[in-house]
């Protein structure tokens, strides 16, 4: 288990990890989301004791390696492995790239032969022994740099971007290698990304990371769904964030005023209480105004205000009273005859909102 | 001109006559400077990479320092050694004053602030994220020296050429500590300076053709290895 109790990090004047704690269990993907410059790449080399904290508490399997000396932190470091978002590949063969974690633990010349070639196997690179590491693709080099360093065995892979400068399809390879060695050898995995997809893929729980401060840690459904604030929500892709307050609340479901405007939630929350509405764009559906009624609750009509597309979706901004963000496939928006300032009839359910007290 | 031209074809004479003196002067030129060169590598290189790898205060004074010394004048290089090795000198008793011994010293000395910066150079080369990639890997403080002088090791190899260069092509240190004694402490650059006011061209010529041919297998040798 890893373990950040007010762990603090600063580099000369700038703080760059604000007093963070968070637990990490054993087998476990954890995945750390944030943007560039938000400390993710920071805690991975904490974890690796590349850097020390400036406060705080880092413990590994119990063991308080915030203030270990230099030889007891190998031997606690040599049970975890780190890729770097830029692999670097060491002189020689791919042999030798991959053999070197093993021969700095002094491995015997056999098992190494045996290890090596099992290891480029698992990434897909079996045969490529002999090449010069210097002249792979940049995704052949990733998954080298994985191989390098599943194979001294580690209890912790730590994975910083590993993805970050690849193609597609050598993206593809490497989240399903990911998940291939944490089903096969029940490692723990510790990833950086600041690709939110990604992060929905592979973890199984998320931190979301911003300015230096955890804003939220949680399963893919809790921080995509139910953000706990509008940092978070904004970082997971949350464009409809309405502030009001309960009018009524029946069982549950509660009627909530915006801006003069009613919609129904579902949230526990009495009458009275000041809370923010949290809604994803792709919960919003829509219709021609037919009169037919849908099974969502909040039904509007507004107008289309913004037109901005996105490959096979387009993104419009409607204002229908409050100003709402939605997604539309390019195909529906023709099929519905969409175009910029014409009315449009809207939906959405009452639990695809989602309901926090407003704090002060 | 018309004795320039016969200086170069006596020259050629002598050289592909392998005239004994020639080949005598050229070979302790060489030995001297290779051993130079070896010995001041040995003192170099780990300096270089304690510097490198080690944090300590007046770090940045030091690296200007040795920096400064790139352009150690030659002569003051023979100097400090005259005096060190120089009969009232701390190391008078040596014996080495005027002995190919003494002449290593003065290269030795002249070359290792280029060295040591080359070494600087070498290693600041290697990208951080590669060393955390070896740290990271399970490196011990020493796997870690060794594997990042590895790595860098074509770049540190083109500091020792470099310092090499300096050694075979200086004359001041030489002629100093060596005394430019026929047939014991006589090398290519002394050799060069003696015949030249003497008047005697065409060996000066000779030897200097020569002594550019080793700068150019030098620089050669350089070329390729910073092609790899």
């Amino acid at each position: 288990m890893i373990e950040f109790e007010h762990v603090v990090k600063n580099f000369g004047e700038k703080e760059v990890l604000k007093d963070t704690s968070f637990s990490i269990q054993n087998g476990e993907i954890f995945t750390f989301i944030g943007p560039s410059g938000s400390g993710k790449t920071t805690i991975l080399r904490l974890i690796d004791m590349l850097e020390r904290p400036t406060s705080g508490a880092i413990s590994i399997d119990g063991i308080n390696v915030s203030t270990l000396k230099d030889r007891d932190r190998i031997t606690i470091r040599r049970k975890m492995s780190m890729v770097f978002q830029k692999p670097s590949p060491l002189r020689g063969s791919v042999f030798d790239n991959v053999a070197i974690g093993l021969v700095f633990r002094n491995i015997g010349r056999d098992e190494i032969q045996a290890r090596v070639p099992e290891a480029l196997e698992l990434v897909g690179l079996k045969g490529y022994e002999e090449r010069k590491a210097g002249t792979l693709s940049g995704g052949e080099m990733q998954r080298v740099a994985i191989a390098r360093a599943i194979s001294t065995k580690p209890d912790i892979l730590l994975l910083d971007e590993p993805t970050a400068n690849l193609d597609p399809a050598s993206t593809e390879k490497i989240e399903n290698l990911i998940s291939a060695l944490k089903k096969r050898f029940e490692i723990t995995v510790v990833l950086s990304t600041h690709d939110m997809v990604q992060g929905q893929r592979l973890a199984d729980r998320i931190a979301v990371i911003i300015d230096g401060r955890i804003g939220q840690i949680g399963t893919s459904k809790e921080i995509f769904y139910h953000p706990m604030n509008r940092a978070v929500a904004n970082m997971v892709g949350i464009e409809n964030i309405f502030e009001g307050v309960v009018a009524k609340n029946e069982g549950g479901l509660a009627s909530i005023e915006v801006n003069g405007i009613s919609i129904v939630a579902t949230t526990p929350l009495p009458a009275g209480t000041p809370v923010v509405l949290y809604m994803r764009p792709e919960d919003i559906t829509f219709h021609v105004k037919d009169g037919v009624k849908s099974s969502a609750r909040n039904e509007f009509t507004g107008t289309i205000t913004k037109v901005l597309p996105m490959g096979p979706n387009a993104r419009l901004k409607v204002n229908a009273g409050i100003k709402l963000t939605a997604v539309i496939t390019q195909r529906s928006y023709e099929e519905l005859d969409l175009a910029l300032g014409k009315d449009i009839g809207l939906a959405f359910k009452a639990s695809a909102i989602h309901v926090v007290e407003k704090t002060a | 001109m018309n004795e320039v031209i016969e200086g170069i074809i006596q020259a050629i004479q002598l050289i592909v006559s392998l005239d004994q003196e020639v080949l005598e002067i050229t070979a302790k030129s060489l030995l001297i400077s290779l051993t130079a060169t070896l010995i001041g590598s040995l003192i170099a290189i780990p300096i270089g990479g304690f510097i490198h790898f080690k944090e300590f205060g007046g770090k940045r004074g030091l690296v200007t320092i040795i920096q400064t010394l790139y352009a150690l004048p030659t002569v003051l290089a023979g100097l400090l050694v005259y005096l060190l090795l120089s009969r009232s000198g701390p190391f008078g008793f040596l014996g080495l004053m005027f002995t190919p011994t003494g002449m290593v010293i003065g290269q030795i000395v002249l070359i290792i602030p280029l060295m040591i910066g080359m070494t600087l150079i070498a290693l600041s080369g290697v990208s951080q994220t590669k060393q955390d990639t070896v740290i990271s890997l399970g490196a011990t403080e020493t796997q870690t020296v060794v594997t990042i002088v590895k790595e860098a090791r074509f770049a540190i190899l083109g500091g020792v050429i470099l310092g090499f260069g300096r050694a075979i092509s200086e004359v001041g240190a030489a002629m100093m500590i060596g005394g430019n004694i026929r047939g014991y402490t006589r090398v290519l650059t002394t050799a060069i300076a003696l015949e030249t006011s003497m008047g005697n061209l065409s060996l000066s010529i000779a030897l200097g053709i020569i002594l550019l041919a080793i700068a150019m297998v030098v620089t050669g040798i350089l070329f390729l290895v910073q092609e790899r």
